[in-house]
């Protein structure tokens, strides 16, 4: 299990972080991700071995939003 | 981002030109095409976001829009839903904008995160990725490098610009052993340093993540907003059901789905509370999430513990008097008898030159423990000491010099004398002085209507009393235990008062934890006290104390102005759409621009300043 924040693009409202962490969360390999609106960004614990960094961009990709930066 | 521009502009231009052609008199069929092909470009990504969120079996305000816009082109109201297209991607674009403003304050803090390091290995210089220096290499720093870990400095000295850590951007001098840390800015020196934290381990990377977490922390208000919201939604959209099936007025149940989210009232305490945070951090102030803020923000009895906190905790010499001699030549004797002295009082004797290297050591040195020191400087023998070592030596006190010494004990000052070839020819006054703005601090902070500042100490009376006038604080209490802190505190908190302890996060633990906000100073390295406080000032600056707390109320106001301003908005729509006075256009219009006038309201805290105190330069 790794853990790693996911920096959005800038969030128009409340709505758009609980559908991004909805979808996160539906992502196979994503073990939990919280999505905070005030920071704009998601917490994610994942599975390394079955998910990639790159794959959770794509998801969250299309939300409409993109992943700016990873820490 | 560039795209939503982009549809917001093509939709607008759309929108003048059928206005334009029904001005210019143009058949209606114009203004109707024009009109469609506008609200079809700004609604086509909202309905496509709709359905992938449905899709997924989630509501989203997407889809409340969508249903009104389709729901107007079906009945003929083709104005109405372009302008409700037009008005929400617009509006989102705006809203995205200046939320981000707000997140800037961390990014720019993020920014100033090393990346790369050159490091010793094998004897050669390697560069590697920051985070990927291991704990006790060494890490070479060339002029204007970054710092890239945190560690002691074991070669070379520097002045270091350590704003990113203490929001300070005075240089701080550097030398062998003194700790640097990462995210700092190297000035002109060279420095090898052994790494101790790396990569997420250090102060600067846990900085971050307690900004986050703390910006995260939904304060009690924010928690009761979202729960409004989650049921104010749903209600909206029943009420919008049965309104139509009672009144059959299509038109207007679907401006009840537009006015459905209370946009204004969720974002109203979240958007303040980033701003606060985050320009907090920036000033070297970690609030440590927005319940600690809104209690910041209620604060009137400010409690400090004393030594290292309203005093530098260093002693000084703070009063000199010189006898039949000139005040150099008695401090250059001085500084010559102390030059090999370890103890404090003869470090405090130092500090009175910048320049000790160039003080000749004595011929003859001899400490005396509990006494003073004995010393022979040019062959006339020099003793700096309390009584007993005068009386030892047989040297004859006169009254005069009494009296003098006298007035400085009332003060719970440390008086010694200095005496040369057996007659005193001077007395150096040691204290712990107030740091230089402490008393700017006290004032500043009366000036924003704190009721009474307390001191509490385990010094005795004479000292607590000396300092607490100097200071001009409200009350003192000398002479506690940790535990009777604890008790003065709650004593405090029992008359009904909110109170904010500052210390240096250590020592003062139980106080800080027994305090309604516990503020920690000076904490930069020292995680646990970063950890216990609730509002941390990383640097040893009690300057910051009066923006902490300023800030914290201007929050706390941003935000009640906040959701009375959304709660206003709320009734205001509901009233107007049921009286058949705000349709869909004009209910989306006042929806977006009350989210965006909240998140501007925010914004002001970002500019909100950390004054800078003056300071009292002390005498001696």
């Amino acid at each position: 299990m790794k853990n790693t924040k996911l920096y959005l693009e800038d969030l128009s409202c409340p709505d758009c972080a609980n559908k991004i962490q909805k979808v996160l969360n539906k992502t196979e390999g994503v073990k939990n991700a919280e999505v905070h609106f005030s920071t704009g960004k998601a917490n994610v614990e994942y599975d390394e071995q079955e998910v990639s960094i790159e794959e959770m961009k794509d998801a969250v990709s299309t939300t409409g939003y993109q992943v700016i930066r990873v820490r | 981002m560039k795209k939503k521009l982009r549809i917001t502009l093509i939709s607008g231009i759309l929108i003048l030109i059928a206005w334009l052609s029904s001005v210019l008199g143009f058949s209606q069929y114009y203004f109707d095409y024009f009109m469609i092909i506008a609200a079809v470009v700004a609604g086509y990504q909202v309905a496509l976001n709709a359905y992938n969120t449905l899709k997924r079996k989630v509501m989203s305000i997407d889809l409340l829009v969508t249903i009104a816009a389709v729901g107007a082109l079906f009945i003929g109201e083709y104005w109405e839903a372009a302008a409700v297209t037009f008005l929400f991607t617009f509006g989102s674009y705006l809203e995205a904008r200046t939320m981000g403003k707000t997140r800037n304050a961390i990014f720019e803090l993020m920014e100033m995160a090393p990346k790369k390091a050159s490091v010793k290995r094998d004897g050669k210089e390697v560069e590697v990725a920051a985070d990927e220096v291991k704990v006790g290499e060494t890490v070479i720093v060339r002029p204007g490098e970054k710092i890239p870990v945190d560690g002691k400095v074991i070669n070379g000295s520097s002045e270091v610009n350590q704003a990113s850590i203490t929001g300070e951007s005075i240089p701080v001098e550097k030398t062998k052993k003194d700790e640097v840390f990462s995210g700092t800015i190297n000035g002109k020196g060279y420095l090898e340093i052994e790494a101790e934290k790396t990569g997420q381990d250090t102060t600067f990377s846990k900085i971050i993540d307690l900004v986050e977490e703390a910006q995260e922390e939904k304060a009690p208000t924010e928690k009761m907003m979202e729960k409004f919201s989650k049921y104010y939604t749903p209600g909206i959209i029943v009420l919008a059901v049965v309104t139509y099936l009672i009144t059959f007025d299509i038109r207007l149940a679907l401006t009840l789905l537009v006015i459905g989210c209370p946009g204004a009232l969720v974002i109203s305490t979240p958007i303040s509370i980033v701003s606060g945070i985050g320009n907090a951090a920036k000033n070297g102030v970690l609030i440590k999430g927005g319940k600690h803020l809104e209690k910041a923000g209620k604060t009137d009895v400010v409690v400090f513990d004393k030594t290292g906190t309203l005093t530098q905790g260093e002693p000084e010499v703070t009063d000199l008097i010189n006898y039949d001699i000139s005040r150099d030549e008695l401090i250059n004797l001085a500084v010559r008898a102390e030059k090999n002295s370890e103890h404090h009082l003869g470090k405090a004797i130092l500090a009175l030159v910048d320049n000790v290297d160039q003080f000749k050591a004595p011929e003859k040195f001899n400490s005396v423990t509990g006494k003073g020191v004995t010393a022979v400087i040019d062959g006339e023998q020099i003793l700096i000491g309390n009584q007993k070592l005068l009386n030892e030596n047989d040297i004859e006190i006169p009254a005069g010099v009494i009296e003098d010494k006298n007035k400085f004990n009332k003060k719970g000052k440390t008086a010694v004398f200095v005496t040369r070839n057996k007659k005193v020819i001077g007395i150096l006054a040691i204290a712990d002085p107030p740091r230089q703005k402490a008393a700017a601090t006290i004032k500043k902070l009366k000036e924003q209507g704190i009721k009474k500042t307390i001191m509490l100490t385990g010094d005795e009376e004479k000292i607590a009393k000396t300092i607490a006038e100097e200071l001009d604080l409200d009350e003192y209490q000398a002479g506690l235990l940790p535990k009777e802190k604890v008790q003065a505190i709650n004593e405090l908190q029992a008359q009904g008062n909110n109170v904010a302890m500052v210390g240096d996060g250590i020592n003062d633990a139980p106080s800080l934890a027994a305090a309604d906000i516990g503020i920690a100073m000076g904490v930069a390295g020292t995680d646990a006290a970063i950890e216990t406080a609730d509002i941390a000032l990383m640097a040893d600056n009690i300057g910051k104390l009066p923006f902490a707390l300023g800030l914290s109320k201007s929050t706390s106001r941003n935000i009640k102005q906040n959701i009375v301003f959304a709660i206003l908005v709320v009734g205001f729509l509901l009233a107007g759409v049921l009286g058949k006075k705000v349709f869909l256009a004009s209910g989306m219009m006042v929806h977006e621009l009350s989210v965006l006038l909240v998140t501007l309201n925010a914004m002001r805290l970002l500019r909100y300043k950390s004054e800078n105190l003056k300071a009292k330069v002390s005498k001696a």
